[in-house]
């Protein structure tokens, strides 16, 4: 199966996984599914038979409201089997509607409540670092959550211990809870912020997989910095309806749409 | 205490190198040891106490043991989400202690009161609240929660130096400690009410009564068994505590007694819930709160002798 292929797997599996849960966030969950499926398949050095090896390669999805979008690159890569996704936000199942560590193997940490991952990430970081090991920790957040000014204290903090074993994505599709992020809380210049405290930045289309692999294939982009990728998203990507359309942050899908949403993808 | 506290990580910290100290830019004159010994395990986060919280989170996911510092209510309260998302939710082996407890900073104002530290951190599930009395209370309880991979939250109390207890056997997490036995009614104390609670039970025995002093420095998890049938043949009950009336250690008796039918009267020695808006000293705020020795031996007299 080709990369596209892979990234039209997982797009449709959160929709199946959204039309029968009845739940939200899928234009988030949408917009962050070629970096999964890049990290999952071409970066991260994990052992899908071993999901919590001492080895692997730590990944911590901050913006954990997309979990389905994690859940389902998961099963992809075979962690656990693709029947299994059934299960998502389901009474008495294990697939909670936000990323919960070790719910499901290769889920890593708690997150949900936003601006947690990053601080937790950099404190996973500097145990790698003291302990002299090669295990590298990788964190996707979202644009929104750079609101949180815990994100700023950890950026700081990385910067400062130089962690350049710690790689942060911001999928930054522009488009938060209630508006556009320039105008609910402008970041920008986005970049510049993060080099200031410390960071080595790079921005890509996070979209192109070409792009993505390249770009994450070179880390540390700074050895002795820690890497802040600004992949530039659309949210809802892959569906002409949700794509930058800000109510696909909380609508629920129909058997209508999702019937028309997977004629879409495939 | 604070040096009860340090000694001991330092003596732990030597064995088990999992120890991690973190700061939240306190500690002068009192961390300068560990610092030197353990450079590699000693960070000072800066003022950051929510990404602090975070990065022990983080380091405990690595199978570290991280202790995380500073005054009691920037270590609570100012990161409470991280402390409950990141440590309590994840179970994770983070120690978190705060120095200052109750009025301790009395006349630095009510920003450094921390009043309401120790009963929010008992509503978090998976979470160990300690609220030692003395240094020998402070030492014993670290070791024992040093054993457990709870994460738990500890509250030093500033003066809290003088030694109430002889013997470190009977201090155990959970459990309510007896100091002196007594018919005419129970005190139960924590924190600094260790050393007020010794000064009120030595002034009525010289008063000729008899009331047992019970320490009880857990606030959660306790043996409410235990507590119950150290209590339950009294007819009165003193708790006393430097916390919030609301939450604390009277809040844990009422809790324990009143589902088991005692009959008997409670009353609660406790910060007002309000809070302190004028200057002064710990002493002077217990003294404007009725909650000095001689103030509580009025109390106790006034109750135990009404017919």
């Amino acid at each position: 199966m080709s990369l596209e292929e892979r990234a039209k797997e997982i797009r449709k599996n959160i929709l199946r996984m959204m039309l029968k849960s009845q739940t939200s966030h899928i234009g988030s969950c949408l917009s962050c599914v070629e970096i999964l499926t890049i990290l999952y398949f071409k970066i991260l050095r994990i052992d899908s038979k071993n999901p919590f090896s001492e080895k692997r390669d730590r990944f911590v999805l901050s913006k954990g409201h997309a979990v389905a979008s994690l859940y389902s690159t998961l099963a992809l890569r075979g962690f656990f089997p693709l029947k299994e996704l059934d299960h998502y936000c389901k009474d008495g199942e294990k697939m909670p509607g936000h990323s919960t560590k070790r719910s499901m193997p290769g889920v890593e940490v708690t997150t949900g409540a936003l601006g947690h991952g990053l601080p937790m990430a950099t404190g996973m970081a500097l145990a790698l670092k003291k302990d002299k090991r090669s295990q590298r920790v990788f964190v996707l957040m979202s644009d929104g959550e750079c609101d949180e000014g815990s994100n700023w204290e950890a950026a700081l903090f990385a910067g400062h211990h130089k962690l350049d074993n710690l790689t942060s994505i911001i999928d930054y599709n522009k488009l938060q809870a209630f508006g556009r992020t320039n105008k609910v809380l402008n970041l920008e210049p986005l970049a510049k912020k993060w080099e200031d405290f410390g960071w080595q930045v790079k921005e890509v289309d996070g979209h192109n997989l070409n792009e993505l692999e390249k770009v994450l294939s070179k880390i540390p982009f700074k050895k002795g910095k820690p890497s802040l990728l600004i992949s530039h998203t659309v949210k809802g990507r892959g569906v002409s309806f949700m794509e930058n359309k800000m109510e696909w942050h909380y609508k629920n899908l129909t058997d209508e749409l999702f019937e028309k949403a997977i004629k879409e993808i495939s | 205490m604070r040096t009860a506290f340090i000694n001991t990580l330092i003596k732990l910290a030597e064995k088990d190198k999992r120890i991690y100290l973190l700061t939240g830019d306190l500690g002068f004159s009192v961390f300068e040891t560990f610092a030197e010994r353990f450079p590699e395990r000693f960070v000072n986060c800066g003022v950051a106490e929510q990404n602090m919280m975070g990065v022990a989170a983080g380091l405990a996911l690595e199978g570290k043991k991280p202790y995380v510092y500073s005054i009691a209510p920037f270590v609570t309260i100012r990161c409470l989400e991280q402390i409950r998302n990141d440590i309590a939710y994840q179970n994770l082996d983070v120690k978190i202690v705060g120095v200052g407890g109750g009025v301790s900073y009395g006349e630095l104002g009510a920003t450094h009161h921390a009043m309401e530290d120790a009963g929010i951190i008992r509503l978090l599930p998976n979470f160990c609240v300690l609220c030692p009395g003395d240094p020998l209370e402070a030492e014993k309880l670290m070791l024992e929660s040093y054993r457990s991979p709870a994460p738990s939250f500890m509250q030093l109390n500033r003066g809290g130096d003088k030694m109430v207890h002889k013997r470190r056997d009977k201090i155990k997490i959970g459990e309510p400690c007896v100091i002196e036995k007594g018919k005419e009614g129970a005190m139960v104390v924590n924190g600094i009410f260790l050393r007020i609670g010794k000064e009120v039970s030595d002034s009525l025995k010289s008063l000729g009564h008899d009331l047992k002093l019970i320490s009880l420095p857990t606030l959660k998890p306790v043996n409410r068994n235990a507590l119950y049938k150290e209590l339950k043949n009294q007819k009165f009950v003193f708790s006393m505590e430097e916390h919030n009336i609301l939450g604390g250690l009277g809040t844990l008796i009422s809790e324990t007694m009143a589902e088991r039918g005692w009959p008997g009267v409670l009353k609660k020695v406790a910060l007002p819930d309000e809070f302190f808006s004028k200057v002064g000293k710990a002493e002077y705020i217990r003294k404007k709160c009725r909650m000095t020795s001689g103030e509580i031996v009025k109390t106790i007299l006034k109750t135990i002798t009404k017919k």
